[in-house]
């Protein structure tokens, strides 16, 4: 062997040297290029969301000169006086050229049906507006709105479009007398469903989320943090707490239309529980919840360092008095962590509440747990389902507001973390 | 902490039980509606309308579909199971038998209208010109061997030109509803086994073997060319756009609502537009109904005038609401009888 052909360990080294850092750089960007895959695909859903439905925030309205006539209106026919009438003689009044039964018809349809009801309120509210004219913006129909948003293009054949050539010379001149205009679109938020996409509103929805919500949070919270106390400052460690704690982690697990045919079988029918209420929906949701906070809440017991709980044994504090003083405060970020996350999830929830018939058309705003109810992401379920074109902006907008949601529900949760969290 | 944990539990759990309570107590004051997802959209409508002019709530209308509304209509005569069930087909005997069993003696039955289900593609490419007997080799999972003889081989068929010469040369890729849809029960006992019937042989097994013949005219092809789209007809809508050689099956109020972006195909020599359809011509056509518990009515309230409005010409009549949303309304001679039927209460009585 000769003298130059020997190596030493530096060669070795630096001959591998450029393939080792060649690995690193791939390892590195396999890493960057899973993350940018990721934020792509997160950009395109919001894009596409926001794109579809930003315009749902606005809705065409007509401005009608509506002539409160004093002989539609007697004392006790308030809500049933035919308010449709007075719309419609206020289109007549804006186009009087119009004449024949269908072309009356087609004139009419422009104007939502929802547009008497608003009348409707505001002679009950103030029966003093009878006898005179009061200009009024009025919701236009969805075919309308739809045809000013651009959604429907002028250019395609009139048999192939819902609105015929008179009925969008009838819009353009609206729009040159300055009586069509898109405006903020409250009824989104302040109405429940609706078949009418003009008159549809999240707030039922929204209503019933939060109530079923509530119920969720009451139970699921206190029964999840009293089940991790016991399970991690009290139980003994036996056969039997393992077989609770694989069951708690196997439950996490079990998928949640499982969690909905319990409910039914359960709280419907060997209780009685009324179908559709947001009450049996927070029960099957605490039931889908409850694994998340108990590992959650046993995960944040267990960082808690044991010197604080000897500390507090030492000077002559009882068990109890340790875990409510010492233990539960410090243990609460964490717990509350999870909690929220716990809840985030089951806002989201829509295949067990299908069992116990949350899945429902339900125009009134519920007032309490046992009204009908219908949550948010039903409600985008529902509308996703609809044939009428101005539902795809409003599905798109429900899940806006829905992301909003859980957005802010998650922004908490990162924020008590921050705030709240201790290192030792 | 924990121990205003505790309080707070016990406290939701007895106002919780408390709230139970009242609401056994007190009844019912909406009514409550379940079943299909087609007659969803009308039978909504007419609730929200209901709602807005009565002084009664509006109803509760549930989406469970044909089947799951047939068993909870059935499950009993209680004021918590539901007044009435939409269905987008006729009641079975073994339903009716079931309703029997459980108590609900005196159902009644309410057609309202028509449903067409139509074969569709994006405007971009040209219209189709189909007859049944085309659908059903297109999208049969065995077909009759072109070779001749009474023998069925896998269905060979790739190209709509394939199956008949006359049909332009493109890919068979029809986009269409899941077998738990009604939809597709419709379209499949429709469009298929009405094609499937012109071959003379599978038609005379109906009288000899009615299962196999059933089986053959009902099963659609699973090699790729039919492609189960889900439930939600709006996304089949969406990938027509996508895909022009595509044909997608759904309901027409989604052709009526999207008249510019896509065209129905002409079937048996009818386009599937809303005078050919009321008027019978077009041949995949469905009728809907619902069907009401008769010891709810007068107990539940707001249940006859519900149903006056339904049965109203302004409603369900060929100028009516319903008819802007899809629906395809009854001849009038058929509106006045059922309507007779709804005010007179009468009974559905089945036999085997």
């Amino acid at each position: 062997m000769q003298a130059e052909k020997r190596e030493t360990t530096m060669d070795r080294v630096s001959k591998g040297l450029a393939r080792r850092y060649r690995r690193e750089r791939w390892f590195r960007l396999f890493g960057l290029s899973a993350i940018v895959t990721s934020v792509c695909f997160i950009a395109l859903l919001f894009v596409s969301i926001g794109a579809n439905g930003w315009s749902a925030f606005q809705q065409t309205e007509v401005l009608l000169d509506i002539h409160f006539d004093k002989e539609q209106f007697d004392v006790d026919n308030l809500s049933t006086a035919n308010y449709g009438a007075l719309v419609k003689n206020s289109m007549q009044a804006l186009f009087p050229d119009v004449t024949g039964r269908s072309d009356k018809r087609e004139l009419n349809k422009l104007v939502s049906s929802g547009a008497s009801y608003v009348l409707q309120k505001m002679v009950i509210k103030d029966t003093g507006i009878i006898g005179s004219t009061k200009k009024i913006w009025l919701p236009a129909d969805d075919e309308v709105d739809m045809f000013l948003k651009g959604y429907i293009s002028r250019d395609v054949a009139e048999s192939a479009r819902r609105l015929n050539d008179k009925q969008i010379g009838w819009i353009d001149q609206l729009v040159a007398e300055g009586r069509l205009e898109k405006k903020f679109n409250t009824i989104f938020f302040t109405a429940g469903d609706s078949r009418e996409p003009e008159l549809a509103g999240i707030r039922g929805a929204v209503a019933g989320s939060l109530f079923t919500l509530a119920v969720t949070l009451l139970l699921s919270f206190p029964i999840g943090v009293a089940t991790a106390v016991y399970l991690e400052e009290f139980a003994p460690r036996n056969r039997w707490t393992d077989l609770v704690e694989v069951n708690i982690n196997n439950l996490a697990a079990v998928p949640s239309i499982v969690f909905g045919l319990l409910g039914l079988a359960v709280f419907l029918n060997v209780f009685g529980m009324p179908r559709s209420a947001p009450l049996v929906g927070g029960l099957v949701l605490t039931l889908m919840t409850l694994p998340t906070i108990i590992i959650a809440s046993r995960a944040s017991l267990k960082s808690v360092p044991p010197s604080i709980r000897e500390a507090a044994l030492g000077v002559g504090a009882s068990k109890m008095q340790a875990i409510t003083h010492h233990i539960l405060p410090l243990a609460m970020p964490g717990m509350m962590t999870g909690t929220i996350i716990g809840m985030a999830q089951a806002l989201g929830e829509t295949a067990p509440l299908l069992m116990i018939g949350m899945v429902a058309f339900i125009v009134d705003v519920p007032h309490g747990v046992t009204d009908p109810a219908t949550v948010l992401p039903v409600q985008i379920y529902l509308w996703a389902d609809s044939p009428e074109r101005a539902f795809v902006e409003r599905t798109s907008a429900a899940i806006m507001v829905l992301l909003g949601f859980l957005i802010s529900m998650n922004a908490i949760a990162v924020f008590l973390r921050r705030k709240f969290e201790r290192r030792w | 902490m924990w121990k205003k944990g505790l309080t707070l539990a016990t406290a939701s759990i007895i106002l919780a039980s408390a709230a139970v309570n009242v609401y056994a107590a007190s009844g019912r004051d909406y009514i409550s509606i379940v079943g299909s997802s087609t007659v969803y959209p009308f039978a909504t409508t007419v609730a929200e309308q209901f709602g807005k002019t009565s002084k009664f709530k509006t109803p509760k209308i549930e989406s469970t579909g044909s089947g799951g509304g047939m068993k909870l209509f059935c499950a009993g005569s209680d004021i918590d199971t539901p007044d009435i069930t939409n269905a987008s087909r006729r009641i079975k005997f073994s339903e009716y038998e079931k309703c029997q069993k459980n108590g609900v003696n005196e159902i009644v039955e309410v057609k309202i209208g028509y449903d067409g289900i139509v074969l569709a593609n994006s405007k971009a490419a040209p219209q189709m010109t189909l007859s049944k007997k085309d659908i059903f080799f297109a999208l049969a999972k065995e077909v009759p061997d072109p070779q001749g003889g009474e023998k069925l081989i896998a269905n060979p068929y790739t190209t709509w030109k394939e199956v008949n010469p006359s049909l332009p040369d493109t890919k068979i890729e029809v986009l269409g509803p899941p077998p738990t849809s009604g939809t597709r029960d419709a379209f499949v006992e429709l469009a298929m086994e009405g094609g499937c019937s012109k071959v003379d042989w599978i038609k005379a097994l109906k009288e000899t073997d009615k299962k196999y013949y059933k089986s053959v005219c009902h099963t659609v092809r699973e090699d790729g060319a039919y492609v189960e789209a889900g439930e939600n007809d709006n996304l089949i809508v969406q990938k027509l756009e996508a895909n022009p050689k595509a044909l997608g099956i759904f309901g027409f109020s989604f052709l009526d609502q999207n008249g510019d972006k896509i065209q129905g195909s002409v079937v048996e020599g009818e386009l599937p537009t809303f005078e050919n359809i009321a008027a019978g011509k077009y041949p995949v056509s469905r009728p809907l109904y619902f069907y009401v518990k008769k010891s709810h009515v007068g107990v539940v309230p707001g249940m006859t005038e519900f149903l006056g409005e339904f049965i109203n010409d302004k409603a369900w009549g060929e100028e009516g609401y319903l008819s802007d949303k899809g629906l395809i309304p009854m001849p009038a001679e058929e509106r006045k009888q059922f309507a007779a039927d709804v005010v007179a209460l009468k009974p559905l009585v089945m036999s085997k």
